[in-house]
């Protein structure tokens, strides 16, 4: 490598950092050797992250954001009129749900070997930030074919917005640019999901992954592997991430792209969780839809919402309760106490608590899909008070842990 | 930490299942469509019966002509003569012979667009209602719908079906409506009007998603080529990585 960078790459090096950048990221950046199945799903993210880029790319080629127009030009035009539009739209929207799907999976990860705990709180932080971004990417892009879901989804949750006490009114009339969902607020989605909101994403991946790349990747013994470094300051338990990683993280590809495949070219509609069937027909704002459920990512903090009793008939609380869920999230970092990192070595009632968590989160998560009745709001209550007593009850219940011993170095499980 | 992953999955797995029952339940029970969208024969039938019928009163209006006859194997003139009834351009998309006006007129409303009505409604519940038709005195139309109730449509095909009423069963004092039975012979069999509806609905869903058969086939070459992918991909990380300990 040294030798070569004479020539041409030593005439670029003098001017740009790329044999350094190429070094540092990539080829010299020392992983740890015992990364397991959780480990895929950040090279994942980002791979969705590009499927979605080019493919909105050319979906926006053909989208006209105008209420009169839009819905045609999606069912008609791309689906029907534009060559491959269709696969191009199934990519789209298979990945707008493959990103949630990996996101979620990549911060359970996190909770599992404790990857937000020090050195890693900004790691955690912008990823948090990520994840608030994609939501509403998420939430901005659902609007756009103007179906029936995506009206109604969007007025559900733009009316959260008026729920605020004094200042709601007005900020849902500034939020939608309009008294109600119209073309201002199409256009306004529009603009912000295919510019402003991507921009944003990919600034706070690039500071993740910069953040990420100064302290070093955590590993599921939650050992920090640069403690231990050979003569040479390479850490023991290092391998460089090129090619080591860069050839498992293909294998970890081609299986997502199995699976990905099978819901583009096999079930798109995914039993109406990707697409729903309601969405099939134009936005009516006359026509009330029986049933407003939003799309699966965000049911878990939809039931939440629900699960909060109103307070002399505002909404307020929930929304409040909904948005808490979200930023307690970004003090995990503060609110575990446990020095030990990976749940290997911490107690076994600890991985109970975190099985129960994620029950919980699940049963949200189906609570918010279907319509609330009394026992379903009593379990969304129940599963709500357990989400908050998780995080919340932490700073105690960490410190009564009896945590195994850490080995010195990684072990391959 | 297997084990808990497992008992997660198993406990994820029955709720799921236990929501998407809870999810299901309700209703009118859905009779299943078991149409074939491959069967060329099929769906060029229900073509016939869909602008024949349905075009007098709704559109097809993300469905042009020209793609119908390349899809279904048809020449320009079968479709031109067949299928165009209003003699619009080849390339042009179904509309409706009635106004919106007269529409509105005459059931009150404008009758939906049936380009994606296979997609939000699905194939099952379209069969459904297309034989649930019962006579109901009391409605303008003389007929009701089972699985959907009040409906402003007419019953197009009862002089095919016949009539029918509706059957009711007495449930600790309350009239529940189960079903419908002929009551009146049609001029069509039983069997033969069956075939001509799940044609129509078959005919439906293929134009709810025109591209549908060739992208599920268009799969089958993509998995085998990321089976292959895989296996190259897998071989070279276990090459790269033997050196790993």
């Amino acid at each position: 490598m040294e030798q070569k960078s004479k020539g041409i790459m030593g005439w670029v090096d003098e001017r740009y950092p790329a044999t350094v950048t190429w070094e540092k990221h990539l080829a010299k950046y020392y992983t740890p050797k015992n990364f397991n199945f959780w480990y895929f799903f950040g090279s994942l993210a980002f791979m969705v992250l590009v499927i979605q880029i080019l493919s909105g790319v050319f979906l926006t080629m053909f989208y006209k954001p105008d209420t009169a127009l839009a819905f045609q030009s999606v069912e008609m035009g791309i689906m029907r009129d534009v060559e491959w539009g269709w696969l191009i739209r199934y990519f789209h929207s298979t990945g707008a749900s493959a990103f949630f799907i990996v996101v979620y999976l990549h911060m359970f990860r996190a909770l599992l070997y404790g990857s937000y705990k020090k050195p890693r709180e900004l790691i955690w932080i912008f990823g948090m930030l990520i994840f608030l971004a994609l939501m509403a990417e998420g939430f901005m892009g659902y609007l756009l074919p103007w179906g029936q879901m995506s009206f109604w989804g969007a007025q559900v949750i733009i009316n959260l917005v008026s729920a605020i006490p004094f200042v709601g009114e007005d900020l849902s009339i500034w939020v939608r640019g309009d008294f109600v969902i119209g073309d201002a607020t199409l256009n306004r989605f529009f603009s912000l999901h295919v510019a402003a909101i991507p921009l944003i994403l990919i600034g706070l991946i690039f500071a993740h992954i910069v953040a990420l790349h100064q302290v070093g990747s955590n590993n599921p013994d939650g050992v920090e592997i640069k403690k231990n470094k050979d003569e040479n300051g390479i850490p023991k338990d290092g391998i460089p991430f090129h090619p080591y990683y860069s050839v498992k993280d293909i294998v970890g590809v081609v299986v997502f792209l199995m699976f990905f495949s099978i819901v583009v070219f096999f079930m798109p509609e995914m039993f109406g969780y990707f697409l729903e069937h309601a969405n099939f027909e134009p936005a009516n704002p006359l026509k009330t839809p029986e049933h407003i459920a939003p799309v699966w990512y965000f049911t878990p903090y939809y039931s939440v919402l629900r699960a909060v009793p109103s307070i002399a008939g505002s909404a307020f609380p929930g929304v409040i309760a909904m948005g808490a869920a979200i930023v307690v999230l970004f003090f995990l970092p503060w609110l575990d106490r446990n020095p030990v990192k990976s749940i290997r070595y911490r107690a076994g009632w600890y991985k109970i608590l975190v099985a129960i968590f994620v029950v919980a989160f699940i049963v949200l998560g189906v609570l918010g899909t279907l319509a609330p009745t009394d026992g379903r709001t009593l379990l969304a209550q129940i599963c709500t008070a357990y989400y908050f007593a998780f995080f919340l009850l932490m700073p105690i219940y960490t410190k009564l842990e009896k945590n195994k011993p850490v080995p010195e170095r990684v072990t391959m499980k | 930490m297997k084990k808990i992953i497992l008992v997660l999955l198993l406990t994820t797995i029955a709720m799921l299942s236990t929501g998407l029952t809870l999810a299901s339940g309700g209703g009118y029970p859905k009779s299943p469509a078991n149409v074939d969208v491959t069967d060329m024969a099929s769906l060029q039938r229900g073509a016939k019966v869909f602008t024949d019928y349905c075009l007098s009163c709704h559109s097809a209006k993300f469905v042009r002509f020209n793609r119908v006859a390349t899809d279904l194997g048809m020449t320009e003139s079968e479709v031109m003569d067949n299928l165009n009834h209003l003699g619009v351009k080849f390339g042009s998309t179904m509309t409706a012979a009635i106004t919106e006006d007269y529409a509105k007129e005459a059931f009150g409303a404008f009758p939906p667009d049936l380009s994606l009505v296979a997609r939000s409604r699905g194939v099952d519940w379209l069969y459904t209602y297309l034989i649930s038709f019962y006579a109901d005195p009391t409605k303008t139309t003389g007929h009701n719908n089972a699985i959907f109730k009040d409906v402003g449509m007419p019953n197009i095909f009862w002089k095919q079906e016949g009539v029918k009423k509706a059957v009711y069963e007495e449930h600790d004092g309350e009239k529940v409506f189960v079903g419908v039975e002929v009551v009146e012979k049609g001029t069509m069999a039983p069997e033969e009007f069956d075939t001509m509806i799940r044609d129509l609905v078959s005919f439906l869903s293929y134009i709810g998603e025109p591209n549908q058969t060739y992208r599920k086939s268009l799969g089958i070459y993509v998995l085998v080529f990321l089976f292959i992918f895989f296996g190259i991909a897998y071989a070279m990380k276990k090459d790269y990585w033997k050196d790993v300990h």
